[in-house]
């Protein structure tokens, strides 16, 4: 007997509920992906709510309080005849903790924006390079090899030194020397789906290239690409504050942590919490997406036994 | 071996050429006229065009690289706009600084890293297993110059005046200098390529020192390079340990490891002998794989801890706009980087038969 429509449909979307809805159920199984969530969860959330939380602007010079002042709070038995200032006071005047909170926005910022320039460019670059073959294949990857020969911050910090310091060109650059990590794995997945046999079906039937490739191989070769990601955003936090820590990216004002750190080195020596705590935060913040990004790996890959 | 080691050294040709041809377009992409930046906002026409006629800038840009190609084939690096040295002779001075960071740093990786590895999967799943692996991936998300600057921090001030204390600056304690080999071996007819190798090797200044058995001047060059050291490798170590740990556990399930113990192998044997020399392979990748990220972490390292490196000056020629110095910076470290790349390579051909029959 023929099943009816009915039949058939409901039973296509509970096989492909329950694929994510498992996917998700093993990302939640491991302790450390949960970590990793519930720290970005609550960095999102700081970020999100900045001006809410901040109790002072984070750019304009504090007249009334001396600079280094150190933290003082009030459930720690900060007396009520001085201003609470939880992270203290930064080398320039200004309350560290508010500059923290815009921080985490920029730095979330930072992350996702340079990771979808670059894995939208790879993807595209690495999907059309394994998909068409031949001599624009071997054009393109060759051009990945080289830049991929070059050590990854080594060409960041030449590409800035070329478009000119500063936060976007930083971005840029970081965006630009991701993108042969994103292409070759786009370009293995797509080889490796290309010849399965739905999509030589879909040939025989005559759907165009790019419907096949954007509709058809792309979705299927996305997992790995997810899983980069991921651990990109980690990767690319740390490249950013490295170039504004070195004065090529961020630049001050600016409430950005790599800067923030370079603006207190000179402060090692009598404030050295104003270097701890941005420095923390960036490490938490890599610590978040490579935790999440690992859990990532474990759940979207079917051949693990479970 | 053979066949494979020429297709590998082929290959090599591409990728080399790529690399310069890279940097010397970028480097033409940067704005602003070389002319005023070497001679200034008053330079006229005229002197422009003797200066641009003198470097070969008039020429179309297919003869401007041939040029480049043929003066970086007799080894002549150009010329630094902003003090008009040769950059080959920055390089000679500042790259041993930068090469003896990130290769002391890529031993102590490796050191410390296939150790924990090795520990971490031997008590596998227990607590020591547990801290090893939450400690590899904090290491793994700690920036380096947060790092560098918390080691400093804790060795040069929580520890003043203890037998621990480190220096958290500088390459010597001031009131010492290094005699170049040159002088302290009486080398002074030596010329060309041979002269070039022992200045550079005569750079390194606990190499110097170890050749000339000269103690004191040793120790202090050690304990200056211990925090930047420890510093570029943090990450290397974390990324080590974890690949060590996984792939030896992915050994320990094969059938001969089985077998080595049904005959009744103590597991330190099993371990040593059999388990890890399959599981170094991919270990010795890892660790060349690595010597990016620490040519990388060695620019940054070297500004938190004012050694006078490449990295160093390299900032420096960023902020002075001085291309043709930073070009040459970056094609010699990338350079560094492909020939390490080669040998790990090659080695790992060696070591795997598999690998050269593909």
């Amino acid at each position: 007997m023929e099943p009816d429509n009915a039949t058939v449909s409901s039973v296509a979307t509970q096989t492909r509920r329950n694929l994510w809805l498992d996917a998700l159920r093993h990302l939640l199984e491991k302790r450390s992906a949960v970590v990793g969530l519930s720290m970005l969860i609550g960095l999102a959330a700081i970020a999100l709510l900045a001006p809410a939380l901040a109790t002072h602007d984070p750019i304009q010079p504090l007249s009334d309080i001396k600079r280094n002042t150190p933290p003082c709070i009030r459930l720690l038995g900060c007396p009520d005849s001085q201003p609470q200032h939880i992270f203290g006071i930064d080398g320039n005047n200004r309350d560290f903790f508010s500059r923290m909170l815009y921080g985490a926005r920029l730095s979330l910022i930072i992350g996702f924006a340079t990771v979808s320039l670059a894995l939208t460019v790879g993807t595209l670059l690495g999907a059309v390079s394994g998909y068409v073959g031949g001599w624009i294949d071997n054009v393109i990857m060759r051009i990945m090899d080289v830049m991929l020969a070059f050590p990854f911050l080594l060409l960041a910090i030449f590409l800035v030194a070329v478009l000119g310091p500063g936060l976007i060109n930083a971005l840029l650059a970081i965006s630009i020397v991701s993108i042969p990590g994103y292409a070759r794995i786009a370009r293995a997945s797509v080889v490796s789906v290309k010849e399965m046999d739905y999509v030589t079906a879909d040939r025989a039937l005559g759907v165009s290239p790019a419907r096949i490739l954007f509709r058809r191989i792309l979705p299927n070769a996305m997992t790995p690409l997810i899983v980069q990601g991921t651990l990109g955003i980690g990767t690319a936090i740390i490249s950013a504050a490295a170039l504004s820590f070195l004065g090529l990216g961020a630049q001050p004002p600016t409430p950005e942590w790599g800067i923030m750190l370079a603006e207190e080195r000179n402060n090692l020596f009598n404030a050295p919490h104003l270097l701890f705590i941005p420095g923390v935060a960036i490490t938490l913040t890599v610590l978040g997406f490579n935790l999440l990004g690992d859990g990532l790996r474990d759940a979207l890959d079917p051949r693990l036994n479970r | 071996m053979l066949s494979f080691l020429a297709r590998r050294l082929l290959l090599l040709i591409p990728v080399l050429f790529g690399i310069l041809f890279i940097t010397f377009a970028l480097a033409r992409m940067i704005p602003g006229d070389p002319c005023i930046m070497a001679l200034g906002e008053r330079a006229t026409a005229e002197q422009c065009f003797q200066y641009r006629e003198r470097f070969g800038l008039n020429d179309s840009i297919p003869v401007q690289f041939a040029h480049y190609l043929g003066n970086l084939a007799q080894g002549n690096l150009g010329n630094s706009l902003r003090t008009s040295e040769a950059v080959g002779d920055v390089v000679l001075l500042r790259l041993p600084m930068t090469v003896e960071l990130a290769f002391t740093a890529m031993l102590i990786a490796s050191i410390v890293g296939i150790t924990l590895g090795i520990i971490s999967a031997y008590w596998n799943n227990s607590p020591i297993d547990v801290m090893t692996m939450m400690g590899a991936n904090l290491g793994v998300s700690m920036p380096v110059f947060f790092s560098g600057l918390m080691l400093a921090y804790f060795f040069a001030i929580v520890l003043l005046d203890t037998p621990l204390w480190l220096p958290p600056s500088g390459r010597l304690t001031s009131g010492i200098t290094l005699t170049p080999l040159v002088e302290t071996f009486h080398w002074q007819n030596l010329s060309g390529a041979p002269l070039v190798v022992v200045t550079f090797i005569s750079n390194m200044a606990t190499i110097n020192s170890l050749i000339s058995g000269d103690w004191p001047v040793f120790w202090d060059a050690l304990r200056h390079l211990i925090l930047p050291a420890v510093t570029v490798g943090s990450i290397s170590t974390a990324i080590i340990a974890r690949m060590t740990r996984s792939s030896l556990l992915d050994v320990m399930g094969l059938d001969y490891i089985r077998t080595a113990r049904a005959k009744g192998l103590r597991e330190q044997l099993v371990i040593f002998r059999h388990a890890l020399r399959n599981a170094m392979l991919p270990i010795i990748t890892i660790v060349g794989l690595q010597l990016g990220h620490l040519l990388g972490g060695a620019i940054l390292t070297e500004t938190i801890f004012g050694l006078p490196g490449v990295g160093q000056i390299m900032v420096d020629s960023i902020y002075a706009r001085d291309y043709p110095a930073l070009q040459a910076f970056v094609v010699v470290i990338a350079v560094i980087f492909v020939m390490v790349n080669l040998i790990v390579d090659i080695s790992y051909a060696y070591l795997d038969p598999r690998i050269r029959l593909q």
